[in-house]
């Protein structure tokens, strides 16, 4: 997969190169940007597909301390919150995409 | 004359809040519940949520109790009810200008049940709002599911609504119906050990009696330039609506947090609005933490809004809502939580009260104020002010 990546990457490289599109100092940082995309979106496409079973928790589950603490808590105060957000819905046209649930650890 | 006779037809309450009230709220408490469970694939815990709200500005008083009561039923299950009530005593500038004050309650009741399989959350739940012109009757469903080693949640909801809206005195088979849809995308992702991101959208469709029957707004007297004349609101049949938030969440090197919040919002009557809010919240020794926030908010009117039309029916649609018109405004807010945790009190996990004061000041560029004092001419009244206390107390424990 990643062998196919490159050879595309440096297809798309000669030929832009040829084209003059873009000189060929500047080419080194799009390819590394491209690449890094394709590496990006490959690696979640291939996780979605596959169950997560191959991605590791880049922050482990003993390093959520802090994530963990309620003053991380994106709704520390429960419906209390929630009322806040009704009072501004009552007075403002605007209305939804409120968030402010969830937080936490994020560890089973 | 004909001015007196609008004001008797405007009968002797002008609730726009109110009616807003039940229905946002029914959608933001089964909203909240759906969303309680967006991160991690665990039911929230045993709980007891009690609150008291009170708000005092703009003539109005509205204050009441809430209890929330969630109870897991074995370890896959979790059920939850709820009991909201709003005492409303209002002379807002609306009222005061077209009718007279009132009193009324406003009683919400609302059950839901969260289903863990594995690492989704399956959750469903029915809100019913009632006064005695207005009911409000909103049904919702929602999955939540952790991936990548439970770092990030994905959450889908849809709510549906179905409203009667009517008058003082009306008979229930006159009322008007007013249906909502809500459909809702949720991620939540850990971006460090230090640091949370998530992002909302919301898109919401109306249909139905959507104007206030009370509201009225004003034109110019053909026959006295110097005076005005009031006539009914008169809006879209339809409103559709996207909102997109995205908020980040940071832990400082010492104990406490900073987030930040930024929200988009536009509709098909034109508004378009943008919120931004920053929040600091400080610990101190093991169990106070102290919070501070600013917010702001602005919006652009909606297209059928204006302060003073022309002539009667000057155009299709009509409206004065100050709600619909163009402002902004700043939340100054403070707080302070005095949290109990495992072990100090027998049975409780956790307990945290806690006291939350704001002030919300709003600045209208187009909504004047036909209750202030002097000789004014139509559409030279001063802009109008709205102030307002915000403040809640509650306690939460969880078993």
């Amino acid at each position: 997969m990643k062998h196919a990546i490159g050879q595309h990457i440096r297809f798309l490289k000669a030929k832009l190169i040829r084209r003059e599109v873009l000189p060929e100092f500047a080419l080194g940082k799009a390819t590394k940007r491209l690449s890094s995309i394709f590496v990006v979106l490959t690696v979640l496409f291939g996780a979605s597909i596959s169950g997560c079973a191959d991605i590791k928790p880049w922050v482990k589950p003993y390093e959520r301390d802090n994530l963990a603490d309620p003053i991380m808590s994106l709704s520390r105060h429960g419906y209390s919150d929630a009322y806040m957000h009704h009072v501004y819905q009552a007075r403002e046209g605007a209305r939804g995409a409120e968030g402010g649930t969830g937080g936490g650890c994020g560890c089973n | 004359m004909e001015q007196k006779a609008e004001q008797e037809v405007a009968v002797v309450v002008t609730k726009t809040s109110v009616k807003r009230l039940a229905l946002c709220l029914a959608t933001l408490t089964c909203m909240t519940f759906c969303a309680a469970k967006l991160f991690a694939a665990t039911l929230p815990p045993d709980a007891v949520d009690i609150m008291h709200h009170n708000y005092d500005g703009g003539g109005m008083e509205i204050s009441g109790p809430s209890v929330l009561v969630r109870k897991s039923i074995g370890p896959q299950v979790s059920v939850t009810g709820h009991y909201y009530v709003d005492s409303i005593s209002a002379a807002s500038v609306d009222v005061v200008a077209t009718a007279s004050e009132y009193e009324e309650e406003r009683t919400e009741l609302s059950g839901g049940v969260d289903f863990l399989h594995e690492k989704t959350i399956l959750s469903g739940g029915y809100t019913n709002s009632s006064e005695n012109d207005y009911e409000a009757n909103t049904a919702y469903f929602s999955v939540a599911q952790d991936f990548f080693g439970d770092l990030t949640t994905l959450s889908l909801a849809y709510a549906r609504g179905w409203d009667s809206v009517g008058q003082r005195g009306q008979a229930e088979s006159e009322w008007e119906d007013k249906d909502l849809q809500n459909y809702k995308l949720g991620l939540t992702q850990v971006i460090t050990k230090n640091a949370l991101f998530s992002m909302d959208i919301d898109i919401i469709s109306d249909e139905g009696k959507l104007e206030n029957p009370y509201r009225v707004n004003r034109y110019v007297d053909p026959n006295d330039s110097t005076a005005f004349l009031y006539q009914p609101e008169l809006y879209p049949d339809t409103r559709t609506s996207t909102a997109v938030g995205f908020r980040g969440m940071y832990f400082l090197p010492y104990r406490a947090s900073l987030k930040l919040e930024y929200r988009y919002f536009s509709d098909s009557w034109d508004i378009r609005s943008n919120t931004y809010d920053v929040a600091y919240s400080h610990a101190f020794k093991e169990r106070w933490i102290f919070e501070t926030r600013l917010r702001y908010y602005q919006q652009d009117q909606a297209r059928f809004y204006s302060d003073l039309f022309p002539f009667a029916n000057s155009q299709t649609h009509l409206a004065r809502d100050k709600e619909l018109s163009a402002y902004s405004g700043f939340t100054y807010g403070l707080g302070v939580s005095y949290e109990v945790k495992q072990g100090v009190i027998p049975f409780v996990n956790r307990l945290q009260l806690s006291f939350l004061a704001d002030f919300l000041n709003y600045d209208y560029d187009n909504f004047r104020d036909v209750t202030a004092g002097g000789n004014y001419l139509p559409g030279e009244e001063p802009l109008y002010e709205l102030d307002a206390w915000v403040t809640r107390t509650s306690l939460i424990v969880e078993f």
